[in-house]
C-alpha cells in the first residue's frame, strides 16, 4: 500500500476514535464542562495532562531544535519538565483545595476584586492564544505534507475535529479524548526511535542507545562520532554547543519552568481530581508520561542529525550526488522546507557550516521528526503513525487551551462580571459559544502565523511566567500580599516582558512594528526575547512586595482563606459549596 | 504554635529540600557546572550533557513522588488530611 493511502487510513482511524469518545463523554453540567465533574482518576488524569501538555512543539519541533542546537536544546527538555516540580509543590494542591473552576477565579477571590480577575483573564487569553497558534500551524503542516492537501484545508479539518469534541464534551470529553491521544502520540514517537536506535547502536532503548557505541564496527560512541563529524564541517561540538551564553540558558530554562507552572490550561487539569492528595500524585503521573517522551527526544534529535549528515556525506569528503538524492529529499523540497543549491556546480551537495560554501541552503528544523523515519528508511506504516501522533499532540493541546480560553470568557467574564445571575444552563450554552468563537479565532491566526511553532509557544511561557505564576505563588505563600501589590506586580511583569519581546519581534509580531532598534538585539545581559519571562517574573515579585509593603494589608477574612488553603483538610466542603 | 502553623512549617522545610535538589540537578549540574562535569563520562555520555538532557528529568520525576509521599505522611501526622 502506498504511503498516502496508509496515512489516510491511520489518521482517519484515530479521528474516528476521538469522535467516538466525544459522543460517549458528553458534558451535561457546567461542572462536567469545566472540570470533568472532578471525578478523574489521578493516573488517567496524569495521562490526559501529559497529552494536553505535549504540543505540536514537543512532538514535531523539539527534537528538531535539539538536533540543531545540540547541548543547548536542553533548555526545552529541562524547562518543560522542571515546571511540574514547581506545580506539584507550590501551586496544584493548594489551588485544588480552594476548589474553583478557573485560575482567574482564584486570583479574583484571593485579591478580592473584579479588577484582579479581569487582569488575570487578559493575561490568560494572551498567553493561551499565542500558544494555540503554534498548534494550529502544526496541524496545517502535518496535513499539507502527508495528506497532500493545502495547508489551509488541513487547518480547517483540524478545527472541525476539535470543534466536535471540545464543544460537545468540554473538559470531560477533552480529558477522555486526551487519554486516547496520549497513547497514540507516545506510541508514534517511540516506535521510530526504537527502530533507529536499534539500527544505529544495536540497543533498542533510545535513552541508552544515545550513550552507546555505534553498531557500524567503528567502536566509536555515537555522541563522539557526531561531535567529530560536525566539528570537521565547522559546526559547533554537539555535546557542548551552548545556546548564546550560559546565563541565557539559565534564564531560558527558568522562564520555561515557571511559565509551565503558570499556564492556566495546565493548572486547570488539577481541578479535575477528587482530592488534594490526588492533585499531588497527578503531577507525578503527568511527569512520568511526559518524561517518557522527553527522555527519548534527545536521542531522536541526535540520531536524526547523524542520519541526515550520513545521507549527505556518506563517507568523509564524499558528498551526495544531486542526481542520487533519495525520494524523501525530493518530497520535502516540494514543501519548500528543504532546499539545496549546487553553488560550485560539481553535481554534489556539500553541507558545511561556512555560509559561502554550504549548499543545503534550507533545512527547516520542524521537519526533522516527520522526516526522520523516511531518512532512516523505516516502513511506511511507521511514517503514517508519526503523522497521526503529531496530529494527536497538536489536537490535544489545542483543545485544552481552547477550553481554558472558553471557560475564562463564560465563567470569569460573563458569570463573574457581567451577568452573575445567569442560570447554569445558559452558562453551559455560553461556554459552548465561547469555545466555538475561540476555535474560529485560533484558526484565523493559524492561517496567518506570526513565528515558527516553538517560537510562539516560548513566548506564551514568557507571559505566563511573568504574570500568572508570581500572582498565584504569592497568593498562597504570602499571607500579607494584598490586592495593590499583586496587581502592580502583574502589570509590571507583563508590560516589561511584552516591551522586550515586541521591541525585538515587532508589536504583535508585525515585523514593521519594531521599535528602538538602535538598542540592538538581546541587549539585556545577552538574554534572548523568548527567555525573558524569568526576568519579568523577578520584576513582578519585586514590584509586588514593595507596593504591598506601603499599602494596607489584606482584610482578615482573606488571610484566613490563605491559612485554609494551606491544609488539605476540609477539601470536600469547598466542592460542596458550588 | 497551632497545629496548622507547625504543619505549614514542616511542609515548607520539605519543599525547600526538594527545590534545592531540583535546582542542583538542572541549573547547577546541567548548566553552570556542565563544562567541568563533561570531563567525567558515563558510557558515551559526558556527565554535564547527561544531566542536562537526561538526568535532571529522571530526578524531577523522583522528586515529585517523593514529595507526595512525604507530605501525605505530614498530613497524617498533623491530622490535617482529608476524609
Amino acid at each position: 500500500m502506498d504511503l498516502q493511502t496508509l496515512t489516510y487510513i491511520v489518521v482517519g482511524a484515530t479521528f474516528a476514535l476521538y469522535i467516538g469518545i466525544a459522543i460517549w463523554a458528553r458534558a451535561k453540567t457546567t461542572g462536567d464542562f469545566y472540570v470533568a465533574g472532578k471525578g478523574v482518576n489521578p493516573v488517567l488524569n496524569g495521562m490526559a495532562t501529559a497529552a494536553d501538555w505535549m504540543s505540536a512543539a514537543s512532538f514535531i519541533s523539539m527534537a528538531g531544535l535539539i538536533a540543531f542546537y545540540g547541548y543547548g536544546g536542553a533548555v526545552f527538555l529541562m524547562g518543560w519538565t522542571g515546571g511540574y516540580v514547581l506545580l506539584a509543590m507550590l501551586l496544584a494542591p493548594y489551588l485544588r483545595k480552594y476548589g474553583k473552576y478557573t485560575v482567574p477565579e482564584f486570583i479574583g477571590d484571593r485579591y478580592y476584586g473584579r479588577s484582579a480577575r479581569i487582569l488575570a483573564v487578559i493575561c490568560l487569553i494572551i498567553a493561551s492564544i499565542t500558544y494555540v497558534i503554534g498548534q494550529m500551524k502544526g496541524i496545517g503542516v502535518a496535513f499539507s505534507r502527508f495528506l497532500e492537501t493545502e495547508y489551509d484545508t488541513g487547518l480547517y479539518i483540524g478545527m472541525g475535529i476539535v470543534f466536535i469534541y471540545a464543544v460537545m464534551g468540554g473538559m470531560k470529553g477533552i480529558t477522555y479524548t486526551q487519554i486516547a491521544q496520549y497513547c497514540v502520540l507516545i506510541f508514534a514517537y517511540t516506535v521510530p526511535a526504537v527502530f533507529i536506535s536499534m539500527h544505529l547502536t544495536g540497543n533498542p532503548i533510545p535513552q541508552i542507545g544515545l550513550g552507546s557505541k555505534m553498531a557500524d564496527g567503528s567502536g566509536l560512541f555515537l555522541l563522539d562520532k557526531l561531535d567529530a563529524t560536525l566539528k570537521d564541517l565547522g559546526f559547533g561540538t554537539y555535546t557542548e554547543n551552548v545556546r548564546l551564553s550560559t546565563f541565557n540558558m539559565f534564564v531560558y530554562t527558568m522562564s520555561l519552568m515557571i511559565g509551565t507552572a503558570g499556564l492556566p490550561h495546565v493548572i486547570m487539569r488539577f481541578f479535575t481530581v477528587p482530592r488534594v492528595k490526588d492533585a499531588r500524585s497527578t503531577a507525578g503521573w503527568a511527569l512520568v508520561f511526559i518524561a517518557l517522551l522527553y527522555t527519548v527526544a534527545p536521542a531522536v534529535g541526535a540520531m536524526a542529525r547523524m542520519n541526515l549528515m550520513d545521507t549527505i556525506q556518506p563517507a568523509p569528503g564524499q558528498w551526495l550526488e544531486v542526481e542520487q538524492r533519495p525520494q524523501w529529499f525530493k518530497n520535502w523540497e516540494k514543501t519548500g522546507l528543504l532546499k539545496f543549491e549546487d553553488k560550485n556546480g560539481d553535481g554534489k551537495i556539500q553541507y558545511v557550516a561556512d555560509k559561502e560554501k554550504n549548499e543545503m541552503v534550507k533545512v527547516d528544523r520542524d521537519i526533522m521528526v516527520l522526516a526522520n523515519p523516511e531518512i532512516a528508511k523505516l516502513p511506511n506504516w511507521v511514517i503514517a503513525l508519526v503523522v497521526a501522533g503529531g496530529l494527536a499532540a497538536a489536537l490535544s493541546t489545542a483543545a485544552g487551551l481552547l477550553l481554558a480560553i472558553a471557560s475564562s470568557i463564560s465563567h470569569d467574564l460573563l458569570k463573574g462580571v457581567f451577568a452573575p445571575n445567569i442560570s447554569e444552563k445558559s452558562e453551559l450554552l455560553a461556554s459552548r459559544f465561547a469555545m466555538a468563537a475561540a476555535i474560529a479565532a485560533a484558526g484565523y491566526l493559524g492561517l496567518h502565523p506570526p513565528d515558527f511553532a516553538a517560537g510562539t509557544v516560548a513566548l506564551a511561557f514568557g507571559l505566563a511566567a511573568s504574570s500568572i505564576f508570581p500572582a498565584l505563588m504569592m497568593g498562597i505563600f504570602s499571607k500579607k500580599m494584598n490586592k495593590a501589590g499583586a496587581m502592580a506586580g502583574m502589570l509590571a511583569g507583563i508590560s516589561i516582558t511584552l516591551f522586550y519581546v515586541f521591541q525585538h519581534k515587532g508589536i504583535f509580531f508585525v515585523a514593521d512594528w519594531k521599535y528602538l532598534q538602535s538598542w540592538g538585539t538581546n541587549w539585556f545581559l545577552g538574554v534572548e526575547p523568548n527567555a525573558f519571562g524569568a526576568i519579568g517574573a523577578v520584576f513582578n515579585f519585586a514590584v509586588a512586595f514593595i507596593v504591598a509593603k506601603v499599602t494596607a494589608p489584606p482584610p482578615e477574612h482573606i488571610q484566613h482563606m490563605v491559612e485554609d488553603i494551606r491544609v488539605p483538610i476540609g477539601a470536600e466542603d469547598a466542592v460542596a459549596a458550588h | 504554635m497551632s497545629t496548622r502553623a507547625s504543619y505549614w512549617k514542616a511542609n515548607l522545610r520539605l519543599v525547600t529540600i526538594c527545590l534545592v535538589i531540583w535546582f542542583l540537578v538542572s541549573f547547577v549540574f546541567g548548566i553552570l557546572l556542565a563544562e567541568p562535569l563533561n570531563a567525567i563520562r558515563i558510557g558515551g555520555y559526558k556527565l554535564g550533557f547527561w544531566f542536562a538532557q537526561q538526568g535532571s528529568i529522571y530526578t524531577f520525576v523522583a522528586l515529585v513522588f517523593f514529595y507526595a509521599w512525604r507530605v501525605n505522611k505530614l498530613d497524617q501526622k498533623f491530622g490535617v488530611h482529608e476524609d
